[in-house]
């Protein structure tokens, strides 16, 4: 069960790449493909080790990014 | 995981992180990895808690920020270049109940602009000024600008800054924190999550102060600009950790309640 999720607007990614330097799990990556800028866009290619800190989002000069995070129950 | 697991993970889920109200939804022209996109957020969340959305206006310069009334969801003005000091004062001596703010470069701010700026500070003027300091003119192709470092390569400088031939980087913030005028004068860094954070909170400051008519506040950015410094973007951020922030030192400059 992963306690984070993160979501990447690959439009408006311009593949700076400063969220894969800011997150602690190594959830990001560089996709394979190129969005409709031309840039190379980051991908989450582990998911499930997502944490929900949010620090990809806050780094991201483009607000590409949107962070989900687990809430405990009953919270 | 199953496809139903994955689902039901996720309803538990809550949004933690989103675009802030106060932009819309217009991509930047900035570069990859500038960092006026994570500057322009957080004022546009510091807008959105301190609930001033219809109540801010801003005044953009010119310079790759130039474009601010096509991002942001309030209103913007657009003086000409280096005016914004002086547009800014003018729409908040008109409207005192607005919050009004300055965003400006280092070309605007520290070169063409130097005058208007200065004696805005100088007047103690009720607004709120954030100043982008890259250390070149990054829209026009990176030349060497007041802010250089010594030793800094740019198009203009390309065997880097010399003091006898140009002088020394002007610290802006420093210098108008001589005046009697400012009332909180702050330099901040965009390059990681806690001092993203910090920068935040300083942005939110600088606006309560205005709003609560204490007088002229600056946020001075140190602001990465991978493309002219020829860096990668975390190369970039990494220049201002080791080499600006040695010219240009983090922290508070001035207080006065």
């Amino acid at each position: 069960m992963s306690r984070g999720k993160v979501e990447i607007d690959d439009d408006r990614c311009k593949g700076c790449g400063l969220c894969i330097e800011a997150c602690p799990q190594d959830v990001l990556e560089f996709s394979d493909d190129f969005n409709s800028s031309g840039y190379n866009y980051v991908t989450p290619e582990n998911p499930e080790d997502c944490i929900g800190c949010g620090f990809c989002g806050k780094v991201c000069p483009d607000v590409a990014i949107t962070v989900y995070k687990l809430q405990k129950e009953g919270v | 995981m199953s496809e139903e697991a994955i689902a039901e993970n996720t309803a538990k889920m809550k949004k933690v992180f989103d675009s802030p109200e106060s932009l819309n939804d217009q991509h930047f022209s900035y570069c990859p990895g500038c960092h006026h996109g994570v500057i322009n957020r957080l004022i546009a969340e510091a807008i959105d808690e301190l609930g001033i959305q219809d109540t801010t206006v801003g005044t953009a310069p010119v310079g790759c920020s130039v474009f601010l009334y096509k991002w942001f969801d309030i209103d913007v003005i657009q003086p000409a270049h280096g005016r914004v000091s002086a547009v800014a004062t003018g729409a908040k001596r008109a409207r005192p109940d607005l919050t009004v703010f300055a965003y400006q470069g280092d070309g605007d701010f520290a070169s063409i602009g130097t005058n208007n700026s200065t004696h805005a500070a100088n007047r103690g003027e009720n607004i709120t000024t954030f100043f982008i300091n890259n250390t070149l003119y990054g829209m026009t192709g990176g030349e060497m600008a007041p802010t250089t470092l010594i030793g800094q390569k740019t198009t203009t400088s390309p065997h880097g800054r010399s003091a006898k031939d140009y002088g020394y980087p002007i610290k802006m913030s420093e210098m108008l924190a001589e005046l009697d005028g400012p009332t909180y004068i702050t330099r901040q860094a965009v390059y990681d999550p806690k001092r993203i954070d910090r920068a935040k909170a300083a942005i939110k400051k600088a606006f309560r102060i205005q709003m609560e008519d204490e007088g002229y506040s600056l946020v001075e950015f140190l602001s990465a600009c991978p493309i002219n410094w020829g860096m990668d973007p975390a190369e970039a951020n990494d220049r201002i950790k080791k080499e600006v922030e040695e010219v240009y030192p983090l922290g508070d400059i001035i207080e006065r309640g």
